[in-house]
C-alpha cells in the first residue's frame, strides 16, 4: 500500500484492533476476554487499577506475550502470526524503565537503531536528535545508571521513539512522575501524534486519559467494562466537580448560592458526600476550568473565607462505582 | 506539464519487512551489535572480571603451595607442570557461569523486553552475549599463563602447540558456557544460577585429572573420569603445553564441543523463547 493511499484510508482504519484476548497466570486470569480498537493517528487510553491486566494486555499487542485465546492485529498486521513485521512498526516503552544501566544515553539509543536496521551513521544521528529533544543532551556520554529516575524515564521513551514507529505503546508512562514532568511527558505524547503515530497508553488516572486520548477503554480484572470517548465517559461516571470548604461552617449555605453560579445545566450545588470529601464541603458539578474564574472573585466578594477549593474528575475508585451501576456497560462508538 | 509520481516500491509494506543486506547478514550485524554491549559492560563493571583473573590464581597458588608438595613428592614444580593446564580448564568451565547469571539479571530487570520487541532473531541477544564473552576465556588464558610463568611454570612444546591450547580453550569454553545460559533462562534468580552450575561444575573438574592422576583414584570414580567432557580436554591442553599425546584427546574433546552445542544452544534458544 503506498502512503498516499494510506494517508486517505487514515481517517478511518483501525491501528489496534484485539479480540477475545484470554490469558492465565496459575489462578489469576490476567486477561478475561478483552476486545480493543484503536483509530489511526489517535489516542486509545487504557484505564484500570493496579492488577486490572493492562500490562499484560500491551505485552500481547507488543509481541513479548502469546495470549492463551484471541486475536490482535497492530498496524493491520496479525500479532500472533508475523510478530516480527509487527516489530517493525510498534514502539514500547515498559512500566519499568528497560534502559541499560551500564551504557551511556548514546549508547543506548545508538544500540537500538543498529537492532532496527539503520546504518551506524544514522543510528548516531537519530539518537543524537531524540537526547536533545528529551533534554539528554548533557547527560547523553554518562552512563544511564547516574541518571535521575526522570531522566531514566525520558530515555526509555525516547528509546521506543527511534524507528519513528507507527504505533506506541506506553504502559503507564507517567506513574511516579511529579505533576511537572507529567506534564512534559503529556507534550510528547500529543507531538507523536501530530507527527502521525498512533498511541496506546495505559494509566490508574482519569486524569491523564482525559488529557489525552480520544478514547478511552476502562478495564477491571481482565475485563472491559467502558470504552467510550472522555467526553462520553464523563457524563457517564460523573464529569468535573468543584468543590470548597468554608473556613466557617455556618456559611455554607452562602457558599452553596455562589456556587449555583456556575452549576453544569441541569445540576444544582449541594453539600459534598462523595467518598474522600471532608466534611463541611460543598461541591458543583461544572463544565470546564473556567468556573474557577467566576466562583473565586464571588466567593471574596461575599466574604466567604474557604479552607479548600479545587476542581476534581471522578477518582478511579468514583468511575467503577458509576459504571458497574450503570447499564449498558458498553457504550455505542460510532 | 510534470507529473509527480511516488515510487512505490520505497513505500510497500514488503520493503520495509526486508532486513538491510538480508537475513543472514541482518543477524550477524544484530548480534555484533549486541556484543559490543556485553563488552561495554565488562570494561565499565571490571570487578566483574574478578571470576577471571583473581580466582583462577588463588587456585593455583592454593593447589601448588598447599597441597603440590604432598601430592608430588616434594618437587612443586613438576606439579605446577602438571597442574596449570587442567586448572586452565576448569577455569573455563566456571568463566562460562557469569554469563548465565547476567542474562538471567538482564531478563528480570526488563531489559530483554525491548531487545523482544525489536525486529532482531530471537537467538541474537544471547549469541551476542555468549561471543561477547571470548574476551573473559582470553582474560583467564592471559592471566593463568602469564601467573603461571612467574611462579615457574614453563611451556614445553613450543609456541604454536600453545597458541592452538588457547584457541581450544576457548573454543570449548564457548560450548560449555550454553549449560550456563540454558540454567540462566530455566531458575528465577541469578544467584541460583551459581548454586547449579557449581553443582555441575565441582564434580567435573574434581573427578578427572585436573589434578591428581586418575589411576590413583578407585574404580567406580576412574569409570566417571572417563565418561567426563573435562577429561579429554585436559589431556589435550596438557599434551599441547607440556607434551603428550593430542591427536586421540583432541578429536574427542572436539566432538564434545560440537554436542554441548547441538543439545545446549537449542535447549537455551527454546527456554530464552518460554520465558515472557
Ligand atoms: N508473569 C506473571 N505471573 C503471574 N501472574 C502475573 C504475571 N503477570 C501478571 N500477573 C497477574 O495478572 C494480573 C494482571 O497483571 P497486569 O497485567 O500486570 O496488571 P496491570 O498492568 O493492570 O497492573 C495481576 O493479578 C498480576 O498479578
Ligand atoms: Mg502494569
Amino acid at each position: 500500500m503506498s502512503a498516499a493511499r494510506r494517508s486517505l484510508l487514515g481517517m478511518t482504519d483501525l491501528v489496534v484492533r484485539a479480540e477475545g484476548l484470554r490469558k492465565r497466570y496459575g489462578k489469576t486470569q490476567a486477561l478475561d476476554g478483552v476486545d480493543l480498537a484503536m483509530r489511526r493517528g489517535t489516542v486509545l487510553g487504557v484505564l484500570g487499577p493496579n492488577g486490572a491486566g493492562k500490562t499484560t494486555a500491551v505485552r500481547v499487542l507488543a509481541t513479548l506475550l502469546r495470549p492463551d485465546a484471541g486475536y490482535a492485529e497492530v498496524a493491520g498486521i496479525d500479532v500472533l502470526k508475523h510478530p516480527q513485521r509487527v516489530r517493525r512498526r510498534i514502539g514500547l516503552t515498559g512500566q519499568y524503565a528497560s534502559v541499560d544501566e551500564d551504557l551511556t544515553g548514546t549508547q543506548n539509543l545508538v544500540l537500538i537503531g543498529q537492532l532496527l536496521d539503520l546504518t551506524t551513521r544514522d543510528a548516531k544521528k537519530r539518537a543524537a536528535e531524540l537526547l536533545e529533544w528529551f533534554d539528554l543532551s548533557e547527560a547523553a556520554g554518562r552512563p544511564a545508571k547516574t541518571y535521575s529516575g526522570g531522566m531514566r524515564r525520558r530515555l526509555d521513551l525516547a528509546a521506543s521513539l527511534v524507528g519513528r514507529p507507527e504505533v506506541i505503546f506506553l504502559d503507564e508512562p507517567t506513574t511516579g512522575l511529579d505533576p511537572a514532568k507529567r506534564e512534559d511527558m503529556w507534550g510528547v505524547v500529543r507531538s507523536q501524534i501530530t507527527q502521525g503515530s498512533s498511541v496506546l497508553l495505559t494509566t490508574q488516572y482519569l486524569e491523564e486519559a482525559d488529557a489525552l486520548a480520544d478514547e478511552i477503554v476502562v478495564i477491571n480484572k481482565g475485563r472491559v467494562i467502558a470504552h467510550d470517548t472522555p467526553d462520553g465517559l464523563k457524563r457517564r461516571v460523573g464529569g468535573l466537580t468543584l468543590r470548597v470548604r468554608p473556613a466557617d461552617p455556618a456559611r455554607v449555605s452562602d457558599a452553596l448560592r455562589v456556587l449555583d453560579l456556575v452549576a453544569s445545566p441541569g445540576n444544582t450545588a449541594s453539600t459534598d458526600t462523595a467518598a474522600g470529601a471532608r466534611p463541611g464541603a460543598v461541591s458543583v458539578p461544572v463544565v470546564d476550568d473556567t468556573a474557577l474564574d467566576i466562583v473565586v472573585p464571588a466567593l471574596r466578594q461575599a466574604g466567604i473565607e474557604v479552607n479548600d477549593l479545587g476542581l476534581h474528575l471522578p477518582s478511579l475508585d468514583e468511575v467503577f462505582h458509576a459504571l458497574t451501576e450503570d447499564a449498558p456497560l458498553e457504550a455505542e462508538l460510532v | 506539464m510534470t507529473t509527480l509520481t511516488i515510487d512505490p516500491t520505497t513505500t510497500s509494506d514488503l520493503d520495509i519487512d526486508r532486513p538491510r543486506g538480508g537475513a543472514f547478514a541482518a543477524q550477524v550485524r544484530h548480534s555484533v551489535a549486541l556484543a559490543r554491549r556485553s563488552l561495554i559492560k565488562t570494561i565499565r563493571t571490571p570487578e566483574a572480571l574478578i571470576d577471571v583473573t583473581l580466582q583462577p590464581v588463588i587456585f593455583l597458588l592454593l593447589f601448588t603451595y598447599i597441597f603440590g608438595g604432598a601430592l608430588s613428592g616434594g618437587d612443586r614444580h613438576s606439579y605446577l607442570q602438571y597442574l596449570l593446564p587442567g586448572l586452565l580448564a576448569q577455569s573455563l568451565a566456571m568463566g562460562g557461569i557469569a554469563l548465565g547469571q547476567n542474562l538471567n539479571a538482564d531478563i528480570e530487570k526488563g531489559v530483554f523486553d525491548r531487545f523482544r520487541s525489536l525486529p532482531v532473531a530471537r537467538s541474537a541477544p544471547l549469541v551476542g552475549a555468549v561471543a561477547a564473552d571470548v574476551v573473559r576465556y582470553l582474560t583467564v588464558c592471559v592471566v593463568m599463563l602469564g601467573f603461571g610463568t612467574i611462579m615457574g611454570f614453563r611451556v614445553e612444546t613450543g609456541f604454536l602447540p600453545a597458541v592452538a591450547a588457547v584457541a581450544l580453550a576457548i573454543g570449548f569454553g564457548l560450548s560449555f558456557c550454553w549449560i550456563s545460559v540454558w540454567v540462566g533462562m530455566l531458575v528465577r534468580t541469578s544467584g541460583a544460577v551459581q548454586g547449579v552450575m557449581f553443582l555441575l561444575i565441582f564434580p567435573l573438574s574434581f573427578g578427572s585429572p585436573v589434578f591428581v592422576q586418575s589411576n590413583t583414584l578407585p574404580g567406580w570414580l576412574q569409570a566417571f573420569v572417563h565418561v567426563n567432557p573435562i577429561t579429554p580436554l585436559v589431556n589435550t591442553i596438557r599434551g599441547l603445553l607440556v607434551g603428550g599425546p593430542v591427536a586421540g584427546p583432541l578429536w574427542q574433546t572436539l566432538a564434545w564441543m560440537a554436542g554441548l552445542l547441538v543439545v545446549f544452544v537449542p535447549l537455551a534458544l527454546r527456554a530464552y523463547a518460554r520465558r515472557a
